[in-house]
């Protein structure tokens, strides 16, 4: 089990979060237009990359605050982890 | 009978106290600290089971978690529990166990006739044997697999006793408490760490039970026990025995299984059977010891052939011999202890020693005792079949190719060392890429994954002087890292016989024109004919000669055996070791009970069950409930004989003629405040939000990004920058995460809070005719007309001093109100409405009823908005904005969206107006058509419609409107009905909207 640091509450068990998917997809900005293949690339379209990766965690079970986490998805290891607000 | 391999005055057992306990049915003696497999041999009992594949007779081998062999069936407090080895269950009174895997009977197995049609059953067998003819797999080939495999039988009875989970935190986790554990727990102990010692045994202490050895001026077994007294009066220091750390898993946590009751006869009271622990850990100390390997050579799975180790602790720990003519078979000096032992207990034992003329303190030592050795001798193979007779035993050449001449030495049991293979698995499991040490011919752990440390023979020390000198200093430095205290103590003086170096030597060859059987995996019955051949047919991979010969996949996974069937293949192959490498070890070390995994979870307490506030009420009213979610609603309530069918077609004509009160606690409820909450709404609804004033209700419709409908509800604002969202009760946490997700990642600009009010409010839904009539009984000084309060309004309300929100909302079509309050006054509510209801008919109903009412209706729910439907699927076409964007518009515009024969929401009437339509049949155009019959598409709800007194549903149907009108059949094979029907509106009754509004 996963021990995830959040930034608001600290060292928490997997347990308390939830997934949330890859945290470098970017949404389109509302009212602007947008190409089928820009929109399909937003809905559907992800790595699922070796190594380093930002995904999101849902801290359903503590804060409710969504968070971006950088992750190996080899080895599990946890570099970073930032508010949803925020970068990595 | 009398335990007639007991000794007289050796052992760590309590003589005081005896012990009866029934193996096979038959009564026995042992005594307060034995385990099973002690006692068993005490009383001169070998045989305790037969072996998986062949049926060959098996005793025992190990005296522990290794043990391959001894599995019972245990019967404890009338409790049946298959899988337990006899080695590891500790003798209590009245403890029955019963061998496995033979019929009739352990001495007279029918399966043992494998063992003569062996040609039959080589490498691989499952998937050569049991494929051809297809027609002889149920009846001949399934039953026979299933009657041999497996070790016991699972009780289908419920398990009675109680399991607990818990979770702790730890600076430092160690795992086994031998020399090495102990003295990394008391010198991070002393510096402060918080430590968790965990020891899989009864008693602590690991190999110095069992030694020869001095440390600080005392015996090793009074050293360990004076630590472990120290550690146990230790705030700091939790130490546990009978708990096994089995799994190592990411970021250092770490599973741990306590046998809390296993050992007494009966689980105490307010005590669970097990409990299993979840542990995270700062730092993990792992010495988890080393398991000895056996040398192979011909027939060696007799019973009476054991691991030396084994045979010294059931002297030593039990005071028990496994026999009284031991024949000691070794490659190294661990085995002299044994022999040693022997010989201090007046038995003469013999050892044969592959190694040409070893020297070593220990080696004199035996001579002087005037052990008989014999060098550069082994075991060829054993005689007897139900327990060793004698030994055919050979000298071996320098190369170890060739045998000499065979002779016969008579022997009632052969104790076998082929030097230790270090507990590699936690380390492995965590991530640790292993190495192979070629000095000890076996794997140790690499470079630390985690923050794990390995020490002791684990990591392959086997000199006691270096194992207790480096765990006192990493149990110093990792306690340092954590705590930052400085508190060193000091190292005691260790004294012990020095060892010479083992052989390289770990198989007998066969003798000229001889092809005994040499087993490598006692459990699964592999031997090395099985590696050869599997081998020969091309199977290289060490993984994929594990699958094929289930080499370690017994229960014991190998423990004894892996290391030796990696020899074998590096010998074939021609390859070392390393570059063969090792299986991936896993979790659980040993096996696991499933009521320990699964704990507390069981029934109930599963999940938590939420209940209205005015649940009791509902009990009181003979309500039937129906799980929704997590919560329990009443799905009608009975009076009388009624059921399910009459209750709820009672309870909606009700609300359609009179007045009605459901409990609609159960929404999602979820407030919304601050300025930017209108802009909010109006990109996560579908329509327009930004002109809706306040104290006006709107219904709306939320999208995913991929056009698919998520939630429908009212929202209503409360106030200007204050809004009230409800949802289904289904859809009330994921819409909750939704739009936090958009608030603090999409748009983190807009400033509004959301939070959820489920809990908070009750509810109830007033609706029928009269319900407004009995609103303003309820509310006496209020205005509810129509323009008062019109369709869609809100107002708060005083209900008799309780603060109330009034929504007029209505879900049954009906003219109705939501009423909310306080949680806390949910009942008060209730009762209220009930009590001044009853003039105007009230009745409560349920979730029955509720769906009857919107079915008819045609207002689509979850069975509708099923994850697969878009809006214009479900008639909201009205719904969609044109004139701004919002979460999944974009997705709209996708062809299949757009098409013109897309699916619909429709209505269905069943052609002689009285046959029920089973959700989920298929609409096709002829019944009898081919199969597969095109679908058309399918009947999402059905239900009794009230209004018109016959079968109405509502179905998703492939260019539904232009359906209406068309006769189709709605075919359910499940039920095995064909019903001829017709495709209506699905707006059944009241389909202008005019009852809500009047
Ligand atoms: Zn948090």
């Amino acid at each position: 089990m996963l021990y995830i640091f959040c930034p608001h509450c600290g060292l928490r068990s997997q347990n308390e979060f939830a997934y949330g998917g890859d945290g470098s997809v970017k949404r389109p900005t509302l009212n602007k237009e947008v190409s089928d293949k820009e929109w399909d690339n937003f809905v559907y379209n992800r790595k699922s990359p070796r190594g380093k990766h930002v995904e999101l965690w849902h801290h359903i079970s503590g804060c409710r605050q969504w968070i971006k986490v950088q992750r190996d998805t080899v080895t599990h290891e946890i570099f970073k982890t930032v508010s949803a607000d925020k970068e990595i | 009978m009398s335990q007639t391999y007991r000794l007289n005055n050796s052992g760590q057992i309590n003589r005081d106290k005896k012990i009866s306990f029934k193996f096979n049915g038959k009564k026995y003696f042992g005594y307060e600290g034995d385990t099973l497999a002690s006692a068993l041999l005490a009383n001169g009992i070998h045989l305790v089971g037969r072996s998986f594949k062949y049926h060959r007779p098996r005793g025992f081998f190990g005296a522990g978690v290794d043990e391959p062999y001894a599995i019972v069936q245990m019967v404890r407090n009338k409790e049946t529990e298959p899988n337990v080895r006899a080695t590891e269950q500790e003798l209590f009174e009245g403890l029955e166990a019963k061998s496995v895997n033979c019929w009739p009977s352990v001495n007279f197995d029918i399966g043992a006739i494998n063992n003569f049609f062996n040609k039959f059953l080589p490498a691989g067998f499952y998937y050569k044997t049991f494929m051809w003819p297809k027609s002889f797999w149920y009846r001949i080939y399934e039953p026979f697999i299933r009657k041999a495999a497996g070790f016991g039988v699972a009780s289908t009875k419920y398990d009675s006793e109680r399991y607990e989970h818990k979770y702790e935190y730890c600076d430092l986790l160690i795992a086994g408490s031998g020399p090495a554990g102990l003295s990394g727990a008391y010198a991070a102990a002393k510096n402060g760490a918080s430590v968790i010692l965990a020891e899989e045994k009864p008693r602590f202490g690991g190999s110095l039970l069992t030694s020869e050895v001095n440390i600080g001026n005392q015996s090793g077994k009074d050293w360990a026990e004076k630590i472990i007294a120290e550690l146990k009066e230790m705030p700091n220091v939790t130490v546990k025995n009978r708990s096994q750390v089995f799994g190592y898993y990411d970021h250092n946590m770490l599973v741990m299984s306590e046998k809390v009751s296993d050992h007494l006869p009966k689980t105490k009271k307010f005590s669970p059977k097990q409990r299993l622990w979840y542990i995270r850990a700062k730092e993990v100390l792992i010495s988890s010891g080393s398991i000895e390997r056996p040398i192979v050579f011909g027939n060696n799975d007799t019973p009476g052939v054991v691991l030396a180790s084994a045979a010294k602790e059931y002297l030593k720990v039990y005071g028990v011999l496994v026999g009284k003519k031991p024949l000691i078979f070794t490659n190294n000096d661990s085995a002299y202890e044994t022999a040693i032992e022997f010989k201090k207990n007046g038995i003469d034992p013999i050892i044969l020693d592959s190694r040409n003329a070893p020297n070593s303190e220990i080696i004199e030592e035996a001579k002087n005792l005037g052990i008989h050795i014999k060098f550069s001798y082994v075991v060829v193979v054993a005689n007897g079949y139900k327990k060793v007779k004698s030994a055919q035993i050979a000298q071996i050449s320098p190369d170890k190719k060739n045998l000499g001449k065979i002779e016969k030495i008579n022997c009632d049991c052969i104790c076998v060392s082929g030097f230790w293979t270090p507990t590699i698995h936690l380390s492995s499991q965590s991530g640790n890429k292993t190495k192979f040490d070629e000095k000890i011919d076996a794997f140790v752990p690499g470079k630390s994954k985690q923050n794990e440390t390995t020490v002791g023979s684990a990591n392959g020390i086997f000199n006691l002087e270096e194992t207790i000198s480096t765990s006192f200093e990493k149990g110093y430095q990792l306690s340092k890292k954590i705590t930052n205290n400085d508190n060193k103590v000091s190292v005691p003086q260790v004294s012990e016989k020095k060892f010479t170096n083992h052989d390289k030597f770990w198989c007998v060859p066969l003798p000229n024109k001889k092809n005994f059987k040499r087993f490598l995996d006692f459990q699964n019955d592999v031997t090395v004919s099985d590696i050869e051949l599997a081998l020969r047919e091309g199977y290289r991979s060490i993984e994929h000669v594990k699958r094929y010969t289930t080499l370690g996949m017994a229960t014991d996974q190998g423990k004894t055996s892996n290391l030796n069937g990696l020899q074998l293949v590096s010998d074939v192959e021609n390859k070392v070791v390393p570059s063969v490498g090792h299986t991936t070890f896993r979790p659980p070390y040993t096996p696991v009970s499933i009521g320990a995994i699964v704990g507390r979870e069981i029934g109930k307490h599963s999940k938590p069950t939420r209940k209205s506030p005015m649940h009791s009420w509902h009990e009181k009213n003979n309500a039937v409930f129906v799980d929704a979610g997590m919560w329990l609603r009443p799905r009608y309530y009975k009076k009388a004989n009624e059921g399910l069918f009459e209750a709820s077609k009672r309870e909606a004509a009700n609300v359609r003629k009179n007045v009605g009160v459901c409990d609609v606690t159960t929404l999602g409820k979820i407030d919304i405040k601050g300025p930017d909450a209108a802009e909010f709404l109006n990109r996560v609804y579908t329509n327009a939000w930004l002109k809706l004033p306040v104290g006006k209700a709107r219904y709306g419709v939320m999208l995913r990004e991929d056009g698919i409908v998520m939630d429908d509800g009212t929202t209503t604002r409360i106030s200007e920058n204050h809004y009230h969202m409800t949802t289904t009760t289904a859809q009330a946490a994921n819409v909750l995460s939704h739009l936090e997700y958009y608030l603090q990642l999409v748009w983190p600009e807009l400033n509004v809070n959301v939070v959820s009010t489920t809990e908070q409010w009750a509810g109830a839904a007033i609706a029928g005719p009269k319900s407004r009539r009995l609103l303003q009984k309820l509310f006496p000084n209020k205005d509810l007309s129509n323009e008062g309060l019109p369709f869609m309004g809100y107002s708060d309300g005083d209900l008799f001093g309780v603060p109330t929100r009034i929504f007029r909302i209505s879900f049954s079509g009906e003219l109705a109100y939501e009423l909310n309050v306080q949680s806390d006054f949910g009942n008060f509510m209730w009762e209220k409405i009930i009590e001044l209801g009853n003039e105007f008919g009230i009745q409560p109903y349920g979730t029955e009823a509720l769906s009857t009412l919107r079915i008819e209706m045609g207002h689509v729910a979850g069975s509708e908005l099923d994850g697969r439907t878009i809006p214009y699927d479900n008639g909201l076409d009205g719904l969609i904005s044109r004139k701004k964007d919002f979460i999944g518009k974009r997705s709209l515009n996708r062809e299949a969206f757009i098409a013109k024969s897309r699916q619909k929401v429709v209505g269905v009437v069943p052609l002689d107006k009285k046959t029920s339509i089973p959700e989920g049949s298929h609409l096709v155009k002829d019944a009898s058509a081919k199969l597969p019959n095109p679908k058309l598409g399918h009947i999402s709800a059905s239900c009794w419609s009230v209004e018109y007194n016959n079968p109405f549903s509502l179905a998703i149907v492939k260019d539904g409107k232009n359906m209406i009108g068309k006769k189709l059949y709605a075919l359910s094979p499940l039920k095995n009905k064909s019903i001829p029907v017709e495709i209506v509106s699905s707006h059944y009754v009241d389909p202008k909207g005019e009852r809500v509004r009047s």
